[in-house]
């Protein structure tokens, strides 16, 4: 201890106390400072990068979760209007179908209708002749019966029994 | 880990080199007895000089034919206080071999304090041997002054240019203070903040780097063949200590004071408290004042110690003399040197350390429910 | 009275040498079981050292 106080030097130590503080003051104003508030400024730039990056990221995942969603829907909307567009061309090819039918059927109907009518018609037609025919011939078969009484009263009684007939 | 394993084995070639030496030693040992005394008492004084600050910055010295001593190196102002400033160049004293004659005073060297004497340098002593002359007040530039300044300058220029780097580099460091950053950032992360704390460690920054820094750089100037021996000096550490002393004290937070002089708290009635803080109170006072003088004695201890030996092993070269003795003292004290160079970091880390402790019991803010 | 007080300094001395001793094996013990906790261990190891240290140092300088 003794040793120790008359080694103690009051000069060097009022040099190094002096030397020291005036370091300390220099150096935290024009290095210390700035040093470190370089380096909080760095780690603070590291720090928002990587927050950035990892909200980018974030935001491509929810970004390619929408497409995916998007394109189910876009494909889910497809296979609806393809199951529509069957659909209708399916009614369209029936209701076509069915009109051809009905338009068909209404053409045949019609034509059996004019073939009655002309059948009718010719019927008629064959009818007036014949009994023009008929009066024609009866009238020349009745020229020639009517010549006698008895035939013509013969006769007479013979239509008249068809008649009954009939 | 690796750093470690290198000391171990540095330790156990340094045990088998010892081993190798005593063995050299017994060679050395029985011849040229009578000057080997004047020889190992040169070399102790050598020592003993080297460790004390000194006068003049002198690198070495040699006897030339003429049997005077020859010094190679510079003088330094000496300034004193005695009855007026006195400022002469230290070559008045020819390395404590003249008596310095300035405005009608006369000062001597007497190992390596500067009295004040009559003409012919007369130093009266008292019965224990020391000496009764005045001593003025001495404010000389010495050896370690200037060492100091040196590390002032350069501590000063490299991180200036450290701090310049970032601007003009974008934010990265650039230079030869580059290699520094990750220590600057070692001391904030794993010194200053878990010991402190988020909160209030920036206070603290300042102080605790520059005083690593400071520390470390002499500590490894007292390395190089400057021969300097300024943190093994009780004024330097003792200067150094007191500033943690002064910080942790005036910082100070509340809760800081009531854990010395109230450390027990609610938890016990005042009457119950009394008889306890007779015995308590005493030795947390007492605390903080060994707690700075631990580390001022701690790093003088440790420079000094590794002089002394480092120093004592060269010599021990010259006290061989001898081709087996000589060349293993010199790779001893070269394995001393490597150990010597991780303690001037490891003694700066632990002040460093310490004293980011201290402040950080300082700083304590209890959160009071 | 000289011989007893440097034997006390020794006596110190010894017994921080084995404090010291004692911190660092039991640091190297701890290091081998968690390797990873490395760091705080050294740190601790050499604060508790340096400690102990300062009460060696004491003991020297009171003599």
């Amino acid at each position: 201890m003794e040793k120790l106080l008359e080694e103690f030097s009051l000069g060097l130590f009022f040099w190094q106390t002096l030397l020291f503080v005036g370091l300390l003051f220099l150096l935290a104003k024009y290095a210390w400072k700035p040093i470190l508030s370089a380096v909080e400024e760095r780690e603070n730039t590291i720090k928002d990068s990587l927050e950035a990056a990892e909200k980018a990221k974030a935001d491509m995942e929810a970004v390619q979760a929408d497409n995916k969603r998007i394109l189910k829907e876009a494909r889910a909307e497809r296979d609806a209007l393809l199951a529509e567009a069957k659909k209708t061309s399916t009614q369209i090819v029936n209701d076509a179908k069915e009109a051809a039918q009905t338009e068909a059927d209404k053409i045949a109907a019609a034509a059996q209708a004019a073939i009655q009518q002309e059948k009718n018609a010719a019927i008629n037609d064959l009818k007036a002749q014949v009994a023009g025919l008929s009066v024609d011939i009866a009238q020349k078969v009745l020229q020639g019966e009517l010549a006698d009484q008895k035939k013509q009263e013969q006769l007479v009684e013979k239509l008249v029994k068809d008649i009954e007939i009939k | 880990m690796k750093r470690k394993s290198t000391i171990l084995i540095n330790a156990k070639k340094s045990v088998a080199l010892l081993a190798i030496l005593f063995v050299g030693f017994a060679f050395a040992n029985n011849k040229e007895d009578a000057k080997e005394g004047d020889l190992k008492t040169e070399i102790k004084e050598y020592i003993a000089h080297h460790l004390l600050d000194s006068y003049d910055f002198s690198l070495f010295s040699y006897t030339n034919a003429q049997g005077e001593h020859v010094y190679i190196g510079a003088p330094l102002p000496i300034i004193l206080w005695d009855n007026g400033l006195k400022l002469f160049s230290s070559s008045k004293f020819h390395h404590g071999e003249t008596v310095a004659a300035v405005d009608g005073n006369h000062y001597a060297l007497y190992h390596n304090k500067i009295y004040k004497t009559d003409a012919a340098g007369t130093i009266n002593y008292d019965e224990s041997h020391h000496p009764t002359n005045v001593k003025p007040l001495d404010f000389s530039i010495t050896k370690s002054v200037v060492s100091m300044m040196l590390v002032f300058a350069i501590m000063f220029f490299l991180f200036k240019s450290l701090a310049a780097s970032y601007a003009k580099n974008g934010g990265i460091a650039a230079g030869a203070g580059r290699f520094f950053e990750p220590i600057v950032l070692y001391i904030r992360d794993d010194i200053a903040l878990p010991n402190i704390g988020e909160k209030k460690h920036k206070k603290y920054m300042s102080f605790l780097l520059t005083i690593f820094f400071f520390i470390w750089f002499l500590n490894i100037l007292g390395l190089t063949p400057l021969g300097v021996n300024v943190t093994g000096n009780i004024a330097v550490t003792f200067g150094l200590a007191l500033l943690t002393f002064l910080i942790t004290n005036l910082t100070g937070t509340k809760d800081y004071w009531l854990h010395i002089f109230d450390p027990l708290g609610s938890t016990m009635a005042w009457y119950a408290k009394v008889p306890l803080y007779i015995i308590l109170i005493p030795i947390e006072v007492l605390g903080i004042f060994i707690k700075p003088f631990s580390l001022l004695i701690r790093l003088y201890a440790n420079m000094q110690a590794g002089h002394i030996v480092l120093m004592s092993l060269i010599g021990l070269m010259f006290i061989f003399k001898s081709w087996l003795g000589s060349p293993l003292s010199f790779g001893l004290a070269f394995a001393i040197s490597l150990i010597e160079v991780l303690v001037a970091l490891l003694q700066a880390y632990i002040f460093t350390m310490l004293s980011a402790l201290y402040f950080g019991f300082a700083a304590v803010e209890h959160e009071h429910h | 009275m000289e011989i007893p007080v440097m034997v006390g300094a020794g006596l110190v001395v010894i017994g921080v040498g084995m404090g010291i001793g004692r911190i660092g094996g039991s640091a190297m013990d701890a290091i081998a079981r968690q390797p990873e906790a490395f760091g705080k261990i050294q740190t601790a190891m050499l604060i508790a050292a340096a400690l102990i240290e300062g009460i060696g140092f004491a003991a020297l300088f009171a003599v």
